[in-house]
């Protein structure tokens, strides 16, 4: 049984349909791609996978649970992570802090200790503080975690949201042009970092891209998006060589 | 027959709030800001045409005119002086100021006209209007608000969609960076909606004074904040909801009085607002603005 | 010792630190001068007032500048916390003489009172957003005031009796009206001191400073920040709205009963709309978020008007243009400059210790 399993998902806003008839299959460890000419309907998937909108129709299931009528928090915690395109971060915080509020249900503990900094405060607060430099290690981060998040450098701030999204120990890692606004060399940077976060922390990862390169140098399958419909799927190589593929990208 | 006169006292005290709401509601579109002081002004436009007609001797109508014309310079000042220069500061910081400005006019009016009340003499003259043998009386007062005030909302609306300046209003309030590179003036165009929000109040004031003729330095306050719950309550920003929340404000205000307790009568006044909101969060004629994830 | 210098060079160590600091040092100056009759009656007046402001302006900051949301109705919740407070001082008088004990517990059952008006409130008001949310507060506020106003209770020994827009009720022989509708409270005695103050201070500031610096804070903050993200990271932004609106109530609440128990008479108009204001204005002249911020503006500006009695009529006119110029000068764009330059400053860094790290 594949991991996260889509069947004939739609939604309209309004007159619009923005999303129709979508089916997707992705297996445990895999990486995706979502590919798409602008508003083809992508981020509005990732918004239905994360419970942000409510589909009009079809079925979201991961690993066999159903998702639909699910709350964001509570498609979270069933472990479904996410970026996003404008970024996301709690400005306000510092980069070590963005991080430890991710790990907010992995390492808990109750009001009564949050208030009166007792019990098993110290003990928690110190595995948070261990497991957010680990993390901010792979990114390339630790530098900075005292930093407040708004003061970052956007490259930085786009590697801190991703930091961030697998604090919450995500089966599926959904990611929202993760490359956008970076320049080659960032962008080959975070492709190694991509790769390198799969096999680490043994994820499945879908992510939405503009970046073809990026797309056919790491993704071992597409699903490509025009209007709102899936247009092809099938490996990079059959789908970057598909007419109907090239026609919706560079128009007729 | 006395629900008629309680609906006719209803529609007259709404007629006030919405014409102050009407002014509270342009100044929100244009610069989102609450503006607190907004009640006050209305406060400054009673004294003015107090002091015009009893100490001065002038005629009512020069009275009024001396109201306005005070208050909108009063208004467009304040902008300048006061929420101009935060024009890119946090909400939170333009409110307190608003809330300074407020106390400011409050503790200016009591340190020149005193603490006490002055009784305030009706700017509309004649004898009531009697109907069914004398069982439903109306006050000349109450007509002309309620017409006045439906002449300012057409007006207005013939205003903001018809004419240069208002098509420039509503871009600013849509976009201040867009508009002004579409060459349109944003500070002419703000400090032109303080003016007419402001000579709206003072044409409220005099009304409201006219109405309820007791004028005090806090005259304003409970009136402006009742208006704002108006324009909340009709949606902040559209100016047919500002006329509608300000009317249903008052019938609602009028009854809750007469038929339940005068004590709580403003309660029941915010929690219909509170549930109007709670079905429908951006009032009864606002527009909805989801964000875009 | 290396400890405590490894906390205090951690922001939150150091908040933390200054606040104690300012609160435990101006409480020992206070006595120390009053021991030498060196307070005025006036300010001595004031003392007990200012540690109710001081807890107002900390709680209202747990909600505007921790969680950021507005709100306009915070002196409903003292209210509601004065009055429960007193309610229960007097129920209590006989069966708790020692005075410290009978405060404690009326503060204790202000808190419970003002946190259930909190949740009551909370769970509509929260799902709206910016100025709908802050009027509806203001709202609430308005109607606590009201209904306050029409409200009796009275005790005898058949236990509390309520009536609701008339008294209502008869009480035997004996008995004791202790909330009498619109003229409110009188003959309470007053039990409030500068201590007990000071010690609620103390505990508000523990508590508070401890939940901004835990989990649970962090993911209030988070919601503050940015909702749509916070609860893409499994956060439950409704319930950690609703918590941290719950607990600034109840603080507000114990605020209530301190600051009620500190008079003989207190009517409901005591707490409207422009002592909402009055404590918003603490709050943010002395800073969204900054806790100790709110401490020095609830102070100073507490005694402020009063030391401005000398100037006469003058004096809230006054009030009001520093209270302006105050915001121009705080948001002026001298102040965003340096700010900026800061945040740039820290953005450069930040670029060159990622091209060091690779």
């Amino acid at each position: 049984m594949a991991m996260l399993e889509v069947t004939s998902l739609g939604i309209s806003f309004g007159g619009l349909r923005a999303v129709d008839e979508l089916s997707m299959k992705i297996e445990k460890g895999g990486l995706v791609g979502l590919i798409g000419p602008n508003g083809a309907g992508k981020t509005t998937v990732f918004n239905m996978l994360t419970g942000v909108y409510r589909p009009t129709d079809g079925g979201i299931r991961l690993d066999g649970q159903n998702l639909i009528g699910k709350k964001p928090h509570e498609i979270c915690k069933l472990g479904v992570a996410r970026t996003f395109q404008n970024i996301r971060l709690f400005s306000g915080l510092t980069v070590l802090d963005n991080v430890k509020t991710g790990l907010h249900n992995e390492i808990s503990y109750t009001l009564a200790e949050s208030l009166l900094h007792l019990g098993s405060y110290r003990k928690k607060e110190r595995q948070m503080d261990e497991k957010a430099m680990e993390l901010l290690r792979v990114f390339d981060l630790e530098n900075v975690a005292g930093y407040q998040a708004a003061n970052l450098p956007y490259g930085k701030q786009r590697k801190l949201e991703i930091a961030r999204a697998l604090a919450t120990d995500p089966k599926l890692l959904l990611l929202d042009e993760p490359a956008a606004g970076m320049n080659p060399n960032e962008t080959g940077e975070l492709m190694e970092t991509i790769e390198l976060v799969r096999q680490r922390f043994g994820v499945t990862v879908l992510l939405i891209e503009h970046d073809m390169k990026l797309v056919s140098g790491i993704c071992e399958y597409l699903y490509v998006l025009n209007f709102g419909r899936l247009l092809a799927e099938g490996t990079p190589g059959e789908v970057l060589s598909n007419p109907e593929v090239v026609t919706a990208y560079l128009g007729e | 027959m006395s629900f008629l006169s309680h609906l006719i006292s209803g529609i007259s005290l709404g007629s006030i709030y919405a014409i102050i709401a009407l002014g509270y509601t342009m100044v929100y579109g244009i610069a989102k800001m609450l503006n607190f002081a907004h009640g006050d002004v209305i406060m400054v436009g009673g004294y003015m045409c107090f002091c015009a007609t009893v100490y001065l001797g002038w005629p009512s109508i020069a009275g009024v005119a001396l109201a306005v014309v005070v208050c909108t310079l009063l208004g467009v000042v304040i902008e300048r002086l006061a929420y101009k220069p935060l024009r890119q500061a946090p909400a939170l910081a333009v409110l307190i100021t608003a809330i300074g400005v407020s106390y400011f006019l409050q503790n200016a009016a009591l340190l020149i006209w005193g603490s006490s009340t002055k009784s305030f003499t009706s700017v509309v003259g004649g004898s009531p209007i009697s109907l069914f043998d004398g069982q439903l009386t109306i006050a000349p007062v109450t007509i002309v608000t309620v017409v006045i005030c439906v002449v300012i909302m057409v007006a207005l609306t013939l205003f903001t969609n018809k004419s240069k300046a208002g098509t420039a209003m509503r871009a600013v309030s849509e976009d201040k960076g867009a508009a002004q590179l579409m060459g349109i003036n944003v500070n002419t165009t703000i400090s032109l909606t303080f003016a007419i929000g402001s000579g709206l109040a003072a044409i409220a004031g005099v009304l409201l004074c006219s109405a309820y003729p007791t004028l005090m330095p806090t005259t304003g306050s409970m009136p402006g904040i009742k208006a704002f719950t108006a324009a909340v309550f009709g949606g902040i920003g559209s100016i047919p909801g500002a006329f509608v929340g300000g009317i249903l404000l008052g019938i609602i205000e009028i009854f809750a009085g007469a038929y339940i307790s005068t004590q709580l009568s403003n309660a029941i006044v915010f929690a219909v607002l509170i549930i109007v909101l709670l079905v429908k969060p951006d009032g009864l004629l606002g527009k909805h603005i989801s964000e875009k994830v | 010792m290396q400890k405590l210098k490894k906390y205090a060079a951690s922001k939150a160590g150091r908040d933390t630190l200054i606040s104690f600091g300012i609160v435990i040092i101006a409480f020992a100056v206070m006595q120390v001068l009053r021991s030498f009759g060196m307070v005025s009656s006036l300010l001595e007046s004031l003392l007990v007032p200012i540690c109710a402001y001081v807890v107002m302006a900390v709680s209202l900051n747990l909600t505007v500048g921790i969680l950021g949301e507005l709100s306009l109705g915070h002196a409903g919740f003292m209210s509601v916390g004065a009055f429960s407070g007193i309610v229960a001082a007097t129920c209590l008088n006989d069966l708790v003489p020692f005075a410290p004990l009978r405060l404690a517990l009326a503060i204790v059952v202000g808190g419970i009172c003002a946190a259930i008006a909190g949740v009551i409130i909370g769970v509509p008001v929260l799902r709206l957003k910016g100025d709908y949310l802050a009027i509806v507060t203001l709202a609430f506020g308005e109607i606590i005031k009201n209904i306050v106003n029409v409200l009796y209770i009275g005790l005898d020994s058949a236990g509390l009796h309520f009536g609701l827009l008339q008294q209502g009720f008869t009480l035997e022989e004996g008995g004791e009206m202790i909330i009498n509708g619109p003229m409110g409270v009188s003959g309470v005695s007053r039990i409030s001191t500068f201590t007990s103050g000071f010690v609620l201070v103390l505990i508000t500031l523990f508590l508070v400073l401890n939940l901004i610096n835990s989990r649970s804070g962090r993911a209030i903050m988070a919601v503050r920040d940015n909702k749509i993200a916070a609860d893409s990271i499994g956060i439950s932004t409704t319930s950690y709205k609703l918590m941290a609106f719950v607990i600034s109530a109840a603080f507000a609440g114990m605020a209530g009963t301190l600051y009620g128990l500190n008079y003989t008479t207190v009517t409901a108009t005591k707490f409207d709309f422009n002592t909402s204001i009055l404590i918003l204005v603490f709050v943010v002249l002395g800073g969204l978020g900054n806790i100790w911020g709110s401490i020095i503006a609830a102070a100073l500006l507490t005694v402020l008007p009063e030391v401005l009695r000398e100037v006469g009529d003058f004096r809230m006119l006054i009030y009001a243009i520093l209270l302006i110029v105050m915001m121009l000068f705080n948001n002026s764009s001298l102040k965003a400059r340096i700010l900026e330059k800061r945040g740039m400053k820290q953005m450069e860094k930040a670029e060159r210790s990622g091209k060091e790290g690779a």
